[in-house]
C-alpha cells in the first residue's frame, strides 16, 4: 500500500495508543497482507520505527506478511480432528488446489498459495467444534464432517474449478 | 526520602519507597544474579534470572522490575528459587550454540558467568538449531544462534541511540532478533556504533575481526606496514592484560607495535591536531560570515552517519575536515609516501580505534585518495589486544618507547579528542587564539568535562558570544537536533560523540565498560593533557613543519584536496546489501 492510503487510514485514528494495530488490521483488511513496503511506509506516516512496526506485525499470527489467496482455508488441525484424519484432509485440498505440500512461509506458517491467488490453504490448532470432526474453515464460515468426497463441493461454492475472471 | 519497611530472608530492612527488590537487596548485601537487566538501559524483565520469592504473591516475582512495598516479605534463596532460575537459564541455554572455546566472548561472557552463578552443569532440552544465518557483512557481526533474546541490544540501539535497527520478531523457536524482513545489518540505519556489542551479555554480537588482515600484511616482503593509535588506545588496552582502568600505556603500545613489525607507529593524536586546525579554519570563516551553524564536528563515523539518514538537512553544517583518522590516511598515503619514496599501494596502514564504526569509515569511498583505501585495515581495541596476546607479548612488562617522527607529535588538544567535549575543547584553544590573537590562558573548560548527555555554554572569544554545545550517544544527539530545529536553542558549534563518555566508552572498547572505568579512562587522558609541554594544536611543531613543507596553510587548496570530505544523503532502510569487504 503506497504512502497515501497509509496516511489515509491513519486519520481515521486519533489515538496515538492502539493506532499502530488498528492500522495494521484495516490495511489487511483491504489488501489481504502486509507487504514489506507497506510496512515502511506504515512506519513512515505512523513515525514509528520500522523495527517496532514488524515487531508487532510479526507478533499476531493474524498477520499475512505474504500474499494470501481470496479465500484462506483454515483446516483443523487439532486432536479430535487429528483423530478424524484431518491429515488426510490436508492432502487431499493440496491434491485439489495443486498446491506443494510442506511448503511454508519464512515465519513459518504453512500458507501455500494457489497459482491463480484465489486460495490459501493454512492450519490452526482447533476450532473447538471438535463435535463435527474433521473440520475446516472457508473464511471464517466453519464446515464439519468434511472427506475426500465433499471437499469438492464445498470449493465449488468459492468458485474452484471454474475459469479465471481476469 | 520516604522509606518502607520490609524483610530479606528474615531480616528487617529499612529501604528507599520506590526502589525494586533488586536493588534493596543489594542494599542488604544479597547479589540477585541478573541477565537482561541493564541499569537505566534495558529494565524489560524477559529473563526471569532474578526472580525471588514474595509472601502472599501467586508466582515468583522478577526483582528488576519489582518495586518494594511496606510490609514485603522476601526470600532470594529458597529451593523454588534455585530450581526456577536454573530453569530459566537452561531454557535460554537450549538455542544458545555453545560453543565456548572458540567463541569470542569466552572468559569475558556473562551468559557464562551467570550459568556459573546459578549453578547450571547440565541443559536438559534439546538444542534447537537456529533458522537464521549469521550476518557478517557488516563491521558488526550478529550470530542469531547465540542470541538468547534478553533484548538488550535493541534497548540500547532504541533508548540510548535511537536508531532503532534491530527488531525482535516472530514468535516461539523462530523468535529472531535483528535486522526486519531477516535482511542484513548493512539494509538498516545501523550506524556501526558498536553499543550492542559492549551491551550483549553472550557473543552474539562481535565486531568483525581483521586481525588477521593486519597479520598478512605484516608478513608480506613488499608491503611497508605503518600504524597509527587513537587517542583513547592508550588509556584502555591496559584493561585487557589486568591492568587498573585508566593506566597510560602509551609507551607500552608503542613497543607492542614496534616487536610485531610495524616499521612506524605513528599517532592519531597528531592528525587530531591536523583536524582542529582544519575545523578552525572552517569555524572562523562560517562565524565571520553567519553561514552554515552550527558547525558540526566531524570525528564520529556513527554520528555522520546517523545524521546523513535522520537530519540530511543539516549535512552542509557539518564540518567537511575529515576525522583524524582520515586525515592520518591520507598524510601517510601522500606526504609520508613522499618522504620514504615508497609508492602509496605499497603501504598497508592499520589504525587502531576504540571503534567499530571506524572500519566503515575507512571502506567509504568518498574519502579515498585514490582507487585503493588510505586506511587499509582498522581494529578495535579488543582486536589488538588480541594480537598482542597472539603474538606471545608480555604487555604488563614492557619498556616505553617512543612513537616515530614524522606524524607521532601531538598537543594536549588531541589527547583529549578520546573524550565527550574533548574536541570542542581543543577547537576552543586554538580558535581563541586565532581569531583573536591573544593567548587563552585558562585553557581548561571546566563546564565541558563532565558526562553529561548535552552540555551547553558561552564562550566570549574577542567581544563575541559563541554558544557551545557538546553531545553523547545519539539520543542526546537527536534531542538537540531537534532543539535547534525548533529554535529553542541557537548554537554556533556543536560536538558530537555517539557513544556514552565519547570515544573512551566506544563500541570497539573492553566489555565491560561502565561509567566508573569511563571516567577513569577520561582522568588518564586529561592527565596526559596536562603532562604535555604542547597543549594548544596550532603550536605543535611537527604540524607547523607540515604545513610550512606540504600544505601551505589551514583550507588551502592541497588541504582541501587530502583532508576534506564530503556527505551524502541517506534513505533510511536503503539497501545496499553485501559491501565487497
Amino acid at each position: 500500500m503506497d504512502r497515501k492510503n497509509v496516511s489515509r487510514i491513519a486519520r481515521k485514528y486519533n489515538v496515538y495508543s492502539g493506532k499502530l494495530l488498528g492500522v495494521l488490521e484495516d490495511i489487511q483488511k483491504e489488501e489481504r497482507y502486509l507487504s514489506e513496503e507497506t510496512l515502511k511506509n506504515v512506519a513512515d506516516v505512523l513515525d514509528v520505527p520500522l523495527t517496532r512496526v514488524y515487531s508487532v506485525a510479526t507478533f499476531y499470527s493474524f498477520f499475512n506478511l505474504v500474499p494470501v489467496g481470496k479465500h484462506i482455508i483454515t483446516v483443523c488441525m487439532g486432536t479430535a480432528c487429528h483423530v478424524k484424519g484431518a491429515y488426510r484432509i490436508l492432502e487431499v485440498l493440496q491434491d485439489l488446489l495443486g498446491v506443494r505440500p510442506g511448503e511454508t512461509t519464512k515465519d513459518g506458517k504453512f500458507m501455500p498459495t494457489t497459482h491463480d491467488k484465489k486460495f490459501t490453504v493454512s492450519t490452526a490448532r482447533c476450532f473447538g467444534a471438535c463435535s463435527m470432526t474433521p473440520v475446516v474453515m472457508i473464511d471464517g464460515k466453519i464446515y464439519g464432517y468434511v472427506n475426500a468426497k465433499n471437499i469438492p463441493l464445498i470449493l465449488k461454492e468459492y468458485g474452484w474449478g471454474e475459469k479465471n475472471e481476469n | 526520602m520516604s522509606t518502607v519497611c520490609i524483610k530479606i530472608d528474615g531480616k528487617n530492612f529499612t529501604v528507599e519507597k520506590g526502589s525494586t527488590i533488586l536493588n534493596a537487596c543489594k542494599s542488604a548485601g544479597i547479589n540477585i544474579p541478573t541477565l537482561c537487566y541493564l541499569k537505566d538501559v534495558s529494565e524489560e524483565g524477559v529473563c526471569g534470572v532474578c526472580v525471588v520469592e514474595v509472601k502472599g504473591a501467586k508466582t515468583l516475582q522478577r526483582s528488576c522490575i519489582t518495586e518494594v512495598k511496606d510490609g514485603m516479605e522476601i526470600f532470594t534463596n529458597t529451593p523454588t528459587v534455585r530450581e526456577a532460575r536454573k530453569m530459566n537459564l537452561e531454557l535460554a541455554l537450549a538455542h544458545h550454540n555453545i560453543e565456548c572455546p572458540t567463541c569470542e566472548r569466552d572468559g569475558n561472557c556473562e551468559l557464562q558467568d551467570i550459568a556459573d552463578r546459578v549453578n547450571v552443569k547440565t541443559v536438559h532440552f534439546a538444542d534447537v538449531p537456529s533458522f537464521y544465518e549469521k550476518d557478517v557483512y557488516s563491521p558488526v557481526i550478529r550470530d542469531p544462534s547465540k542470541c538468547i533474546f534478553c533484548e538488550r541490544c535493541i534497548s540500547v540501539c532504541d533508548n540510548i541511540q535511537s536508531v532503532s535497527a534491530l527488531a525482535i520478531s516472530q514468535r516461539g523457536i523462530r523468535t529472531y532478533i535483528g535486522a526486519p524482513f531477516t535482511h542484513l545489518l548493512t539494509d538498516t540505519p545501523c550506524v556501526n556504533c558498536g553499543q550492542c556489542i559492549m551491551n550483549c551479555p553472550t557473543g552474539a554480537l562481535t565486531e568483525r575481526d581483521d586481525t588477521n588482515k593486519v597479520w598478512d600484511a605484516l608478513s608480506d616482503p613488499d608491503k611497508y606496514v605503518v600504524v597509527s593509535t587513537a587517542p583513547s588506545i592508550r588509556a584502555s588496552v591496559g584493561e585487557i592484560f589486568g591492568l587498573p582502568a585508566g593506566t597510560f600505556v602509551r609507551g607500552k603500545v608503542a613497543t607492542a607495535l614496534k616487536m610485531m613489525g610495524f616499521k612506524k607507529v605513528f599517532d592519531t593524536n597528531f592528525s587530531a591536531d591536523l583536524t582542529i586546525l582544519e575545523e578552525t579554519h572552517e569555524l572562523i570563516e562560517r562565524i565571520k560570515k553567519e553561514e552554515n551553524l552550527p558547525i558540526m564536528t566531524s570525528c564520529c563515523p556513527a554520528w555522520i552517519k546517523f545524521l546523513e539518514e535522520y537530519y540530511p538537512e543539516f549535512i552542509q553544517n557539518v564540518s567537511s575536515a575529515k576525522s583524524p583518522q582520515g586525515m592520518m590516511g591520507a598524510i601517510v598515503k601522500s606526504y609520508f609516501s613522499q618522504q620514504i619514496s615508497i609508492s602509496p599501494d605499497k603501504i598497508f596502514h592499520v589504525s587502531i580505534m576504540p571503534c567499530t564504526a571506524k572500519k566503515s569509515e575507512a571502506e567509504r569511498r568518498e574519502t579515498w585518495l585514490r582507487d585503493f583505501p588510505d586506511v587499509d585495515a582498522v581494529i578495535t581495541t579488543r582486536e589488538f589486544g588480541r594480537m598482542i596476546k597472539q603474538g606471545g607479548i608480555d604487555f604488563v612488562n614492557l619498556p616505553d618507547s617512543e612513537y616515530d617522527n614524522p606524524l607521532g607529535n601531538y598537543s594536549g588538544a588531541g589527547t583529549i579528542f578520546g573524550v565527550t567535549g574533548g574536541v570542542m575543547e581543543a577547537a576552543l584553544r586554538t580558535a581563541y587564539d586565532l581569531f583573536t590573537g591573544k593567548e587563552l590562558k585558562n585553557i581548561e573548560f571546566k563546564p565541558l568535562r563532565n558526562f553529561e548527555g548535552i552540555r551547553v555554554a558561552d564562550v566570549e572569544i574577542d567581544g563575541l558570544n559563541v554558544r557551545i554545545a557538546v553531545a553523547n550517544t545519539l539520543g542526546k544527539a537527536r534531542e538537540l537536533l531537534e532543539a535547534i530545529k525548533s529554535g529553542k536553542e541557537r548554537i554556533h558549534f556543536m560536538e558530537v560523540m555517539a557513544c556514552p563518555g565519547g570515544c573512551i566508552g566506544e563500541g570497539g572498547q573492553l566489555i565491560p565498560t561502565n561509567s566508573d572505568i569511563i571516567s577513569k579512562r577520561a582522568q588518564a587522558l586529561y592527565s596526559d593533557d596536562e603532562r604535555s609541554k604542547v597543549r594548544k594544536s596550532y603550536q605543535n611543531p611537527q604540524i607547523n613543519e607540515l604545513y610550512k613543507n606540504f600544505l601551505e596553510k589551514p583550507g588551502s587548496e592541497i588541504a582541501h584536496k587530502l583532508l576534506h570530505t564530503h556527505y551524502i544523503k541517506r534513505h533510511l532502510w536503503e539497501k545496499i546489501g553485501k559491501s565487497d569487504f
